[in-house]
């Protein structure tokens, strides 16, 4: 009996592994920023490039840090719940437009709507490093005091932003 | 000279000088191509790309990134990659090098940003205890399973002695073969 069942047992244990890491997304690497300080950065704004923003100016409140660039296909999937969510006014989004073009990311927030508070450009992607950004789009939840506390890799959907986002953002907003 | 022969020159004249043509039609194929294999070549052709100011730098800077995983292409390192997040992160480990700050610096500063993950060699933590040491215990489990099993054969194996009447015959035969061997 033991013959037939062992050789059983072992491929049963094997096909569970294998299961497992089909449906692991190699993409999702946990990041070692959530939980510690926001990385401070100034860089030049969008609309009006003579001013800078700098990410200290956002403490004491809660907000979205969201990267994105003309580039990105998925960003174009997420858009619209963007626009969507500020328009909410549930939470501030701010926009780092990484590796892109200022011109061509100005045409795609004239055609499709501009959900952003402020737009913060990123063309060389240093703030992207800092931010440990490897796939556009990511979006941050950030605290009160400067904390991120989610990250989310790849394109926010409605249920991602109802299940883990808003509840997360009202918590910390209390 | 006949009509004959004025004709049969013509037609010979009229031959030569297709084969005229033709060779030089051939002439112009090979010439054709050469030009279509060379071209490719040329066009890639380009001014070698600067490699670096510095190439003592270039060279650390490799060796580092060569230790580190690109996170856009998961299975090329970081100095393999052609991807811009590549790109962006050698320009960064360039340019910590030449603030002059260590391999281990780098490295920190990049495992703090993008986590263990961009290392080939993660470290050993509780997470990656079964990373580090699950091929030792596959092994030793093999090896248990490999002596227990030549253990069981060996109980199988029964030594049945020859009797004396075999034995006599065997040595009959042995001597017969070495006998004709000497003949």
């Amino acid at each position: 009996m033991i013959r037939f069942l062992l050789p059983l047992v072992v491929f049963i244990i094997l096909v569970s592994f294998l299961l497992v890491g089909l449906n692991l997304n190699p993409r999702k690497i946990p990041s070692p920023l959530i939980g510690k300080p926001a990385p401070v950065f100034q860089s030049k704004q969008l609309h009006e490039p003579e001013k800078t923003f700098t990410s200290k100016e956002n403490l004491g409140k809660v907000w979205l840090l969201n990267v994105w660039a003309s580039w990105c296909a998925s960003c174009r999937d997420e858009h619209p719940l963007l626009v969507q969510l500020a328009k909410s006014g549930l939470v501030p989004i701010y926009g780092l437009n990484y590796k892109d073009k200022d011109d061509l990311a100005l045409q795609w927030l004239n055609q499709l709507g501009d959900p952003y508070t402020i737009s913060i450009v990123d063309s060389d992607g240093r703030v992207g490093i800092e931010y440990g950004v490897y796939g556009v789009p990511e979006t941050y939840v950030i605290d009160k005091s400067g904390i991120i506390q989610y990250k989310q890799i790849g394109p926010v959907t409605v249920d991602i932003l109802e299940k883990t986002i808003l509840p997360l953002v009202k918590e910390l907003q209390g | 000279m006949n009509l004959r022969s004025f004709l049969k020159r013509i037609r010979d004249y009229g031959q030569s000088a297709t084969t005229c043509l033709r060779k030089l039609f051939y002439k112009r194929q090979f010439i054709l191509l050469l030009v279509i294999l060379i071209a490719p070549s040329l066009g890639w052709a380009k001014e070698a790309l600067p490699v670096a100011e510095n190439p003592e730098i270039e060279k650390r800077m490799i060796t580092l990134s060569e230790e580190l995983r690109c996170l856009v292409c998961q299975n090329e390192s970081l100095a393999g990659s052609r991807s811009d997040f590549a790109k962006d992160i050698r320009r960064e480990i360039r340019e910590q090098l030449i603030a002059n700050k260590s391999d281990k610096e780098i490295t920190d500063f990049l495992v703090a940003r993008y986590g263990d993950f961009v290392l080939y060699r993660p470290p050993v933590r509780s997470n990656t205890m079964l990373l580090w040491f699950g091929p030792f215990i596959l092994l030793l489990i093999g090896a248990g399973v490999l002596i227990i099993y030549l253990k069981q054969r060996r109980k199988l194996l029964v030594e049945t002695p020859l009797s004396n009447e075999q034995l006599k015959q065997a040595e009959a035969l042995l001597n017969k073969s070495s006998d004709g061997d000497s003949a």
